[in-house]
């Protein structure tokens, strides 16, 4: 089996998230880049199923030079190669034209199951799986947290604010994983040196087939018109508990008519 | 004035508060057209009428629910076309936002996802990176689909009479291609959903065990508040995965959240920064929680709570 798995590069969230001032983009060099935490459930999930079915899983990444640090960690827990879509008129892309890019790099590298997190950590835009599903015509099968499969049928629980959905479909799929799916193995320092030598291949726009008029901050479908830091909440009133502490949170949740 | 498509959060009928809150939205921006999908619109007519839906497009079909999202997506691309709508507006919750992508594509239009407001032009406003930036956005060409987080607009009662139209469209075997074959429905009580209420009570590492969560439940039960929970709790399973706030579980926005024994790392801030009013109840006065809150206690949460709950129930 062909199981593809989309990894992004994220800035880590300990450290400060910025966007820059002069076109409303990621400050890249503000934060540390690390793996979006989702995307390690992804690449466990296509490990496992690797290892109960077989073939082969491929990492693909968007992003700039950098984002080799993360492929790198992909590889060590255990994904076989990668390929990195990364050109200069890339920066910028919205959600809708990564999902465009993105699909013309899966057109690439084949596959017969695209294995994602379910959102990254610093856009959390959540629509990357279903905007792939509608461009690929394949199904949808997001928000997993159980994957099974057997032969060419896939069936996943699909998470839901009531429960979860059973939904049944046949390769090739979209699946999109929610934390808790799996518990993600660490990189082994076996597997640190053996991703050292896993091979890593570059695509640029015209290797992927990319529309250089359909990508890129200028071409944007949304545009951010401004930002600027939230105000600091005003401090509030804090109390060391003397034996009252309850009783002076209700008399606070009274005097804003909560109770 | 034009219309502003609002696809309709219902489970079995019974509309989420988020719909009333869309509906309002719509208003400002235009004339409101609520979209239903499924069976079960007679038992909510009222509700969406008293909420300022001027038009209902009825979309009864089974078909179109027993599928993930693609079907709904097919819908509102159709009628977003047909009726020459402004803008499409769904929730900002897990499904919301992947109908919102879907559709996106289809129009070959931008989607503005996690919006807490809308202005004039299609304006949206963000709150970003765990709250700490305010961006603005806007889509550049076609009709703006935007997903709204839940609680961030007041609804208000704007009573109106729809014009009702039964609407259909033709599936491709793409839309039908992931089958939904069964709905679980987990048993959670008589508390409200995490992301809709108004008032969230949240446990953290400092509960200590899934059997303290009762405390937490209690002081929850007493204000009719939703039970969250921080990562610690849940990783260390205490707390059931679905009830995570936090960067990689729920946003929520209530009017009151209360984080008992959470220390507030940013990756739990991530999920409740732009609640309205925030109580904290933390023994480390140097927690970072006590940097958002407007009253905060520090002492021992196995006293203070329990003492809460009662003096509530006291006063009700």
């Amino acid at each position: 089996m062909n199981i593809v798995v989309l990894v992004k590069q994220v800035p880590d969230t300990e450290s400060p998230r910025k966007l820059k001032s002069d076109d409303s983009t990621l400050d890249r060099a503000a934060a540390d880049g690390v793996i979006n935490e989702l995307d390690e459930y992804a690449i466990e999930e296509a490990l496992r199923i690797k290892e109960a079915h077989g073939g082969e899983v491929t990492v693909l990444t968007m992003g700039p030079d950098k984002a080799t640090d993360s492929i790198r960690k992909a590889l060590a827990m255990g994904a076989d190669k990668a390929v990195h879509l990364v050109d200069e008129a890339l920066a910028g892309s919205d959600a809708l034209q990564t999902s465009y890019a993105i699909a013309q790099a899966l057109g690439q590298t084949g596959y017969d199951l695209v294995v994602l997190g379910s959102e990254s950590t610093d856009a959390r835009t959540g629509v990357l799986a279903a905007m792939l599903a509608e461009r690929l015509g394949v199904p949808q099968l997001s928000l997993a947290n159980k994957v099974e499969i057997e032969g060419s049928a896939i069936k996943i629980q699909r998470q839901t604010d009531y429960g979860y959905d059973r939904v049944e479909a046949s390769l090739p799929a979209v699946v999109s994983v929610v934390e808790k799916i799996n518990e993600p193995r660490y990189p082994s320092f076996k597997g640190i040196m053996a991703a050292k030598k896993k091979p890593v291949q570059s695509l640029g726009i015209a290797d992927a087939g990319i529309d250089a008029g359909q990508v890129g901050l200028a071409n944007a479908a949304t545009e951010v018109v401004d930002f600027a830091e939230a105000p600091p909440r005003a401090q509030g009133q804090i109390v060391t508990d003397e034996g009252d502490g309850g009783v002076k949170v209700a008399e606070f949740l009274a005097s804003k008519k909560f109770v | 004035m034009s219309e502003i498509l609002v696809l309709v959060d219902h489970v079995d009928g019974e509309v989420k508060k988020v719909t009333l809150e869309l509906l309002t939205l719509a208003n400002r921006l235009g004339d409101a057209a609520a979209v239903w999908v499924g069976a079960g619109y007679e038992g909510s007519k009222d509700k969406l009428a008293e909420y300022g839906a001027k038009k209902v497009y009825l979309a009864a079909d089974e078909e179109l629910t027993s599928y993930v999202v693609a079907p709904k997506a097919a819908l509102l691309a159709q009628l977003a076309q047909d009726k020459g709508a402004a803008a499409v507006l769904v929730a900002a919750t897990g499904e919301g936002k992947e109908i919102a992508g879907r559709l996106a594509v289809k129009l070959g239009t931008g989607v503005l996802t996690d919006v807490v407001d809308v202005a004039e032009g299609f304006v949206a406003e963000h709150s970003i990176f765990g709250g700490a930036i305010v961006a603005h956005a806007k889509v550049k060409e076609g009709t703006p689909v935007i997903a709204v987080r839940p609680n961030s607009i007041a609804p208000e009662a704007a009573p109106a009479t729809p014009a009702e139209e039964q609407v259909s469209v033709a599936l491709s075997d793409t839309d039908k291609a992931a089958r939904i074959v069964e709905r679980v429905v987990e048993e959670k009580g008589e508390r409200p959903d995490l992301t809709e209420a108004a008032i969230v009570v949240s446990g953290g590492r400092g509960v200590g065990s899934a059997e303290n969560f009762k405390i937490i439940e209690g002081l929850a039960d007493s204000l009719g508040a939703a039970v969250g929970a921080s990562r610690a709790a849940t990783d260390a399973g205490w707390y059931p995965h679905q009830f995570q706030v936090g960067q990689t579980g729920k946003t929520v926005s209530p009017q009151l959240y209360i984080a008992a024994g959470i220390s507030g790392a940013i990756q739990h801030r991530a999920g409740m920064q732009t609640s309205k009013t925030i109580v904290a109840i933390n023994k480390d006065a140097e927690a970072p929680i006590f940097e958002l809150v407007d009253f905060g206690v520090v002492g021992d949460l196995f006293q203070i709570v329990p003492q809460l709950t009662e003096e509530i129930n006291k006063r009700k």
